[in-house]
C-alpha cells in the first residue's frame, strides 16, 4: 500500500439553514391574502354589510350563531356523505355493469348522458312529492348529482383494457369474469378514485340545493332563512362553512386516492 | 414423422362479415414439435391473424386448424403469447405479473394456493434464465423496456406452454438489446422443450433464430415459400456477419419485395 493521502472526496454537508418552504405555506398565505383583499375592498367601497359583509363581520356571525351553524353544518355533512356513499355503491355497480360489454356500454351511455343533462334541482320537487321535505330528498339529490362521474369513470376504465392484454389472457382460456377481476377492475380503480374527488364536491351542491328548496334543516335551509331576514353575514358564514367542508372532504378523497392507487402515480422514469 | 404440433390447412379468414377484408386465404402451414418457425412477410399480410388462428382467438370461416391433435374451436391454453407491447399490469410486481397465467389456466389455478412456493421458485428460476434475477419484487414500470420484454417472455413461459407465439416481441427495442434478447430466446429454445413461432419484420432475426423461415404474400395472406435455415446450432452472434447468412437474408428480402410489388 502506498502512503499517499487522498483527500476524501466528500463535500462538506450544507448547514441546515432555516428556510421557509414557500410551496407548503402558499395555500395558507393565499387564503389569508384573499380575506385581506376582501376586507380592504369592502371597507374602501363602503358597501353595507347587508349587501356584502366584510370577513370580520362574517367571522363575528360565525361566533354569534355558532350553535345553529354547527348543527346545520353537521346535517349538511350527513346528507352529503350519505348521498355520496350511495353514489359510490351505485356508481361502482352501474359502472361495472356498463363497462362489462361493448353493447351495454353503447346502449346505456347516451341514456346516462341524457340523464346527467337534467338539472337536478328540477328533480327536487318530484322527490318532495315522493318522500316529503327534509333529509331524504337532500340525500337523494346528492346521490343523483354525484353518481354520474363515478359511473363514467369506472365504465371507461373497464372499456379501455388493452386488446393485447385481453388476447394474452383469452388465449390462456380466461373467461370474461377472469379478465374483469384480474385486469378490468384493478385497472379502473385510479379512474374510480379520481372521480371521487369530483363526485364529493358535486354531492355538496346537490344536498345544499335540495335543503334550500325543500328542507327545514341543513346549511342550505339556514342560508335561505337568513337571507329572508336580510342577515347577509350569516348567509356568508354558511357559504364559508360549506367551503371548509368541501375542502376537507376533497382532501380526504385525494388522500384515499393516493393511498389506494399509488402505482398509478408512479414516476415517469419508464413508460 | 410424428404428427405436427400445429397444422393449418387451407384456411380462409375474413374480418367483418361476408363483405369484409379477406385477411388470409388458402393458408397452409405445419409446425413440428420442438421446431422454431419464423414468419415474415410484407406488412398487413396477416401474420397477426395467423397467430390468432393458431391460439384459437379467431376461428376460421373455412379450413381447419389443428393444434396438439385436436381441432381448434376455442382458445387453446397450451400456448404462451408475447407481443411487442409487454402489457405488464402496473399494479402487480414483476413476479406477480409472471404468475398471472397460473391464475387463469385451468390446470394450475386450483393448485396455485397450495403450491405457491413451488410456483414462485419456478418464476424466479425463469427470471434468472432471462437475466432478471432479483428483479421480481420491482414493479414493471421500474424496469427498462428491454427488461420488461424479458419479464414478458417469462410470463409467456410460466405455465409451460407447448407452443410459444411471439408477435414482433423485439420491435420496440434498440439494436443491442434486441441482439441480447435473441440470445435469450435462442437459449430458451435450446434448454426448454418448447415449440416457437415468431412473427417478425426483421429478416436477420428470423434467419438467426429459426429452423424454418416462412414467407407470406401480401393480403390476402398465404404462404409463398418455406426456407430451412441451414446454419448449425448453437448459433453465435458472429453468424450475423457471415456471407452465407447475409445471402439468405438478401434472398428473403428479394422475395418479400416481389410479394409487395405483386400486391
Amino acid at each position: 500500500m502506498t502512503t499517499t493521502q487522498i483527500a476524501p472526496p466528500v463535500a462538506t454537508a450544507p448547514k441546515p439553514a432555516f428556510k421557509l418552504n414557500w410551496v407548503q405555506l402558499s395555500p395558507v398565505l393565499y387564503t389569508i391574502g384573499l380575506f385581506v383583499i376582501w376586507e380592504i375592498g369592502v371597507r374602501l367601497s363602503g358597501l353595507p354589510h347587508t349587501i356584502f359583509p366584510t370577513p370580520t363581520r362574517v367571522f363575528e356571525a360565525i361566533v354569534q350563531y355558532w350553535s345553529p351553524i354547527w348543527k346545520n353544518s353537521l346535517q349538511t355533512l350527513y346528507t352529503t356523505v350519505l348521498g355520496f356513499i350511495i353514489a359510490i355503491v351505485a356508481g361502482l355497480g352501474i359502472g361495472l355493469f356498463i363497462g362489462w360489454s361493448k353493447t351495454i356500454y353503447a346502449g346505456l351511455y347516451p341514456i346516462m348522458v341524457g340523464f346527467n343533462a337534467i338539472p337536478k334541482v328540477a328533480l327536487v320537487p318530484i322527490l318532495v312529492i315522493w318522500f316529503g321535505i327534509g333529509t331524504v330528498p337532500a340525500v337523494l339529490t346528492a346521490f343523483l348529482i354525484s353518481f354520474f362521474p363515478i359511473v363514467v369513470n369506472v365504465a371507461t376504465g373497464l372499456a379501455t383494457i388493452e386488446p393485447e392484454t385481453e388476447d394474452v389472457l383469452r388465449a390462456l382460456g380466461a373467461k370474461k369474469l377472469d379478465i374483469m377481476l384480474k385486469v378490468g377492475i384493478p385497472r379502473s380503480m385510479p379512474y374510480f378514485f379520481g372521480s371521487l374527488k369530483v363526485a364529493i364536491t358535486l354531492a355538496f351542491v346537490g344536498s345544499v340545493v335540495s335543503e334550500t328548496v325543500a328542507s327545514n334543516s341543513g346549511l342550505g335551509n339556514m342560508m335561505a332563512s337568513a337571507q329572508s331576514n336580510f342577515n347577509v353575514p350569516l348567509v356568508f358564514a354558511g357559504l364559508l362553512m360549506l367551503a371548509i367542508e368541501g375542502i376537507v372532504m376533497y382532501a380526504l378523497m385525494a388522500w384515499v386516492e393516493k393511498r389506494m392507487t399509488g402505482w398509478a402515480h408512479r414516476s415517469t422514469m419508464s413508460n | 414423422m410424428a404428427t405436427p404440433l400445429v397444422s393449418i390447412e387451407n384456411v380462409d379468414m375474413r374480418y367483418g362479415g361476408p363483405e369484409g377484408t379477406l385477411a388470409v386465404s388458402g393458408l397452409d402451414l405445419k409446425i413440428n414439435r420442438g421446431e422454431f418457425v419464423a414468419v415474415v412477410g410484407p406488412s398487413g399480410c396477416g401474420k397477426s391473424t395467423l397467430m390468432k388462428l393458431t391460439t384459437g382467438l379467431h376461428i376460421p370461416q373455412s379450413g381447419t386448424v389443428i393444434v396438439a391433435n385436436s381441432q381448434v374451436t376455442k382458445p387453446v391454453s397450451i400456448v404462451g403469447m408475447a407481443f411487442q407491447n409487454p402489457t405488464m399490469l402496473p399494479w402487480r410486481t414483476t413476479l406477480e405479473n409472471i404468475l398471472l397465467p397460473l391464475e387463469i389456466v385451468e390446470r394450475h389455478r386450483h393448485r396455485l394456493r397450495a403450491h405457491k412456493a413451488d410456483y414462485i421458485a419456478k418464476a424466479e428460476a425463469l427470471l434468472e434464465t432471462v437475466g432478471l434475477k432479483g428483479f421480481g419484487e420491482k414493479f414493471p414500470w421500474q424496469l427498462s423496456g428491454g427488461m420488461q420484454q424479458r419479464a414478458n417472455l417469462c410470463r409467456a413461459l410460466i405455465h409451460e406452454p407447448e407452443l410459444l407465439m411471439l408477435d414482433e416481441p423485439f420491435g420496440a427495442l434498440d439494436a443491442f438489446t434486441r441482439e441480447e434478447l435473441w440470445c435469450v430466446i435462442r437459449d430458451l429454445h435450446a434448454s426448454q422443450d418448447v415449440t416457437i413461432a415468431l412473427v417478425t419484420h426483421d429478416l436477420r432475426e428470423s434467419v438467426f433464430l429459426a429452423d424454418k423461415v416462412v414467407v407470406m404474400s401480401a393480403r390476402p395472406g398465404r404462404i409463398i415459400s418455406e426456407h430451412v435455415v441451414p446454419f448449425e446450432r448453437p448459433r453465435q452472434l458472429d453468424l450475423l456477419y457471415e456471407p452465407a447468412f447475409n445471402e439468405m437474408v438478401q434472398k428473403l428480402h428479394g422475395e418479400i419485395a416481389t410479394a409487395r410489388a405483386a400486391a
